[in-house]
């Protein structure tokens, strides 16, 4: 037992051990849905009115991935991180509990109204008003909770992880309130009508939206990165400098690109135009980043070939870097004019909500299982590579069937022919793309069956089971266990 | 001095990196969102939009709830083939009634901002009972259910008091009325009196008994009606006479 291991402070390890759980939870949630959903498109028989239909639960879907299972994450994570790294116990037990009853109760509550149709009708804002209320409440006790540790706390420097997590924290507050200003038509109605309209909603909505994607999505898991990736490699992170220049950079444009959603639309040419300028410049921190985070190997590169955790840390990482290049080039306006409303943004999104987001997930959900419930590893490193190549397959599948639906969706819809008519009716591309639905749907079973994979490892992790023929990630054998 | 020294007492004083977040992530959406309210630089000025109908607004809310901009955009961009498939390009002005836009964001269907008046009513009432017998390789989820539903005109006034709270110019007598005249548009002008709907929304108002069963006001009339007036406001003859009016004076400057 070393030093400092024994002037440990008592971490409080439950609140995050119940967020892992309930990440591994929402997440098989929201990818069942997922799967559910895009089976729907390729048989509209699966559509069960008025309940199941595909309008209803496509915001089941989005919010289950990205609020349940993404936000889960993110909590377990924060907490975890903000404790070890503060050199400090989660500061108030009852009310970063309190933080975990509400935010449950918050996904059940806007998951019910989805399907009862109570909705806002924005996308990644769905949640009415009382949901919206009940959300602020829980998000500043999560805020006081995070704050109130770091102001506790025993290091001097705060990490660069806690400065990627407070800016998540409190932007998400600020766009979620900024978002949902709304006027309830009665206070026993579920139903309220936005304060904005037209323009200047759809600019609000997708400020938000955008940067629902910026900072919940991105600053919040890059916050992830900074901490288990160095951990994992056991290596200190690459750049300080980096981190400082991308950080900053990072969080200042990226909240300017939301109208690049809104090209050749209504919203005034020179939203559009900044909007577009911005996403562009987002190339260089957001590679900033994802230089930072594999660079961390540097001189540790062989342990990538024995860690299957690693792998899916740094695979997270290059998905990263490929969506964060792809968003800028379909920012650009001509680009856009073909991809807009196209399932190439569907890939899009998907290759960094499956690759990035969803690896940098798992890969820091191995490390920190193990840690949690006091193993020396998981379960298994052989299934944790199993996963990794059953979902790096099934992403592979959804965005090229995505990639080559979307395209030729768009060139199908401006095709002329010789007497200068359209050649294509509409439904004439909807029924072209049937193919790639079904493969879409294939990838997404893929992607679905590596989590079930994850969620039994755990299990075992949990139990206190090693499996036979094991090694750790070093290479050394491992004895197999089966507890009692 | 080394910048990095200075980044030092921000990674020493949590409370000053947290304001200096908020700072830095607020600036973007300033400039971008604040001068939008500047309303008459951003909607142009065009003849013909008005708040919806008791009834379309019901229908509004039919299309919100379920979800049907997940699939189907309000939003002809400016592109050649657009314009041909879909119609004129959208205006500002014909969603500045909406709270909140359905501009969307995907086409798996295609836009419906100019659908109204594209189709008979009866086409609608087939297409929305079962997708696939009308377009074979449709793959709309079915709706019939609206047809057996009963549309809730009742609070339609506190709708409307709620939007005029947010800025939508429903008068006095819109809100007393608005029950009755939803149940007057959807009952029809063959049938009812409609001068008083009329004289309120305009002589343009579409009132019929749109899902073709005389006994129930339903939800598919309420979605139907809204369908039936998309796109179908702005009078283009009389903007190109506001737009040349513009121009002239702009020369005379």
């Amino acid at each position: 037992m070393t030093a400092s291991e024994r002037d440990a402070p008592d971490y409080n390890y439950d609140i995050a051990r119940y967020f892992t759980l309930a990440t591994c939870f929402w997440g098989v949630v929201g990818m069942l849905v997922g799967l559910l959903i895009a089976l729907q498109m390729a048989f509209p028989v699966l559509n069960i009115e008025p309940y199941l239909t595909f309008g209803r639960l496509r915001p089941l879907h989005t919010s289950a991935v990205i609020f349940a299972f993404g936000g889960n994450a993110l909590f377990a994570t924060s907490y975890y991180v903000v404790q070890r790294t503060c050199h400090v116990r989660l500061w108030g037990d009852k009310l970063s509990s309190f933080t975990f009853w509400g935010y449950q109760a918050f996904i059940v509550m806007a998951g019910l109204g989805y399907v009862f149709g109570v909705t806002q009708a924005k996308e990644y804002a769905e949640p009415e008003w009382y949901a919206d209320l009940w959300l602020t409440i829980v998000w500043v006790a999560y805020l006081v909770v995070f704050m109130m540790t770091i102001v506790k706390r025993k290091e001097p420097h705060l990490y660069v992880a806690n400065w990627f997590f407070l800016a998540f924290i409190i932007t998400v507050a600020v766009l979620h309130i900024g978002n949902n200003l709304h006027i309830p038509v009665d206070f026993l109605s579920a139903k309220s009508y936005s304060v904005p309209a037209g323009v200047q909603s759809a600019m609000i909505q997708w400020w938000y939206g955008h940067n629902a994607v910026g900072f919940f999505l991105t600053a919040g898991f890059l916050g992830m990165m900074y901490y288990f990736v160095p951990k994992r490699a056991e290596r200190p992170v690459y750049s300080y400098r980096l981190s400082i220049v991308h950080f900053w950079s990072l969080i200042f444009i990226y909240i300017w690109a939301g109208p690049h959603h809104l090209h050749y639309t209504a919203l005034p040419d020179w939203a559009q135009t900044l909007g577009m300028t911005f996403s562009i410049m987002l190339w260089m921190p957001s590679w900033g980043g994802m230089i930072n985070g594999m660079m961390t190997l540097s001189g540790a590169w062989h342990k990538l070939r024995k860690d299957p955790v690693l792998q899916f840390m740094i695979v997270s990482l290059a998905f990263y870097g490929m969506s964060t290049f792809e968003g800028p080039l379909m920012s650009i306006r001509a680009v856009n004019a073909l991809s807009h409303y196209t399932d190439w943004t569907i890939g899009h999104v998907h290759s960094g909500a499956l690759g990035w987001v969803g690896f940098i997930t798992f890969g820091c959900l191995y490390y920190l299982v193990p840690k949690l419930w006091n193993r020396e590893e998981v379960y298994s490193l052989k299934l944790v590579s199993l996963h990794l190549w059953i979902a790096t397959l099934g992403i592979v599948l959804y965005i090229t069937a995505m990639w080559v639906s979307g395209i030729m969706q768009g060139l199908m819809w401006r095709s002329y022919n010789e007497l200068g008519f359209l050649t294509y009716s509409f439904v004439e591309t909807v029924a072209a793309m049937h193919p790639y639905y079904i493969i879409r749907a294939l990838g997404g079973l893929l992607y679905l069956s590596g989590s079930l994979i994850m969620c039994y490892n755990f299990y075992r992790t949990i139990k206190g089971d090693v499996a036979v023929g094991e090694f750790d990630k070093d290479g050394n054998p491992r004895l197999p266990v089966t507890a009692q | 001095m080394n910048p990095l020294k200075k980044h030092e007492f921000l990674e020493k004083n949590s409370v000053v990196l947290l304001i200096a977040i908020i700072v830095v992530v607020l600036i973007g959406g300033i400039v971008e969102i604040i001068p939008l309210f500047r309303a008459e630089t951003v909607i142009e000025r065009v003849e013909g939009v008005r708040p919806y109908t008791p009834l379309e607004l019901a229908g509004y809310n039919i299309y919100l709830r379920e979800g049907c901009y997940n699939c189907h955009s309000q939003q002809i961009r400016p592109l050649r083939d657009e314009v041909a498939r879909y119609g004129h390009y959208s205006l500002a002005a014909e969603s500045m009634y909406d709270h909140p836009f359905q501009w969307g964001s995907k086409r798996t269907g295609p836009d419906l901002a100019r659908v109204g008046k594209k189709y008979s009513d009866e086409w609608h009432v087939a297409h929305m009972m079962d997708p696939r017998s009308v377009v074979p390789e449709s793959i709309m989820p079915s709706y019939g259910f609206l047809m057996k539903k009963g549309a809730k005109l009742h609070d339609l006034d506190d709708h409307l008091k709620a939007l005029r709270m947010v800025g939508v110019p429903y008068t006095d007598e819109m809100i007393a009325n608005a029950e009755k005249d939803a149940i007057r548009q959807a009952t029809g002008e063959a049938v009812t009196d409609i001068s008083g709907l009329t004289a309120r929304y305009g002589e343009a108002v579409a009132a019929r008994d749109f899902d073709g069963q005389p006994k129930l006001i339903s939800e598919m009339d309420a979605l139907i009606a809204y369908l039936q007036v998309l796109g179908t406001m702005v009078d283009f003859e009389a903007t190109k006479q506001i737009e040349a009016e513009m121009n002239a004076k702009e020369a005379q400057k």
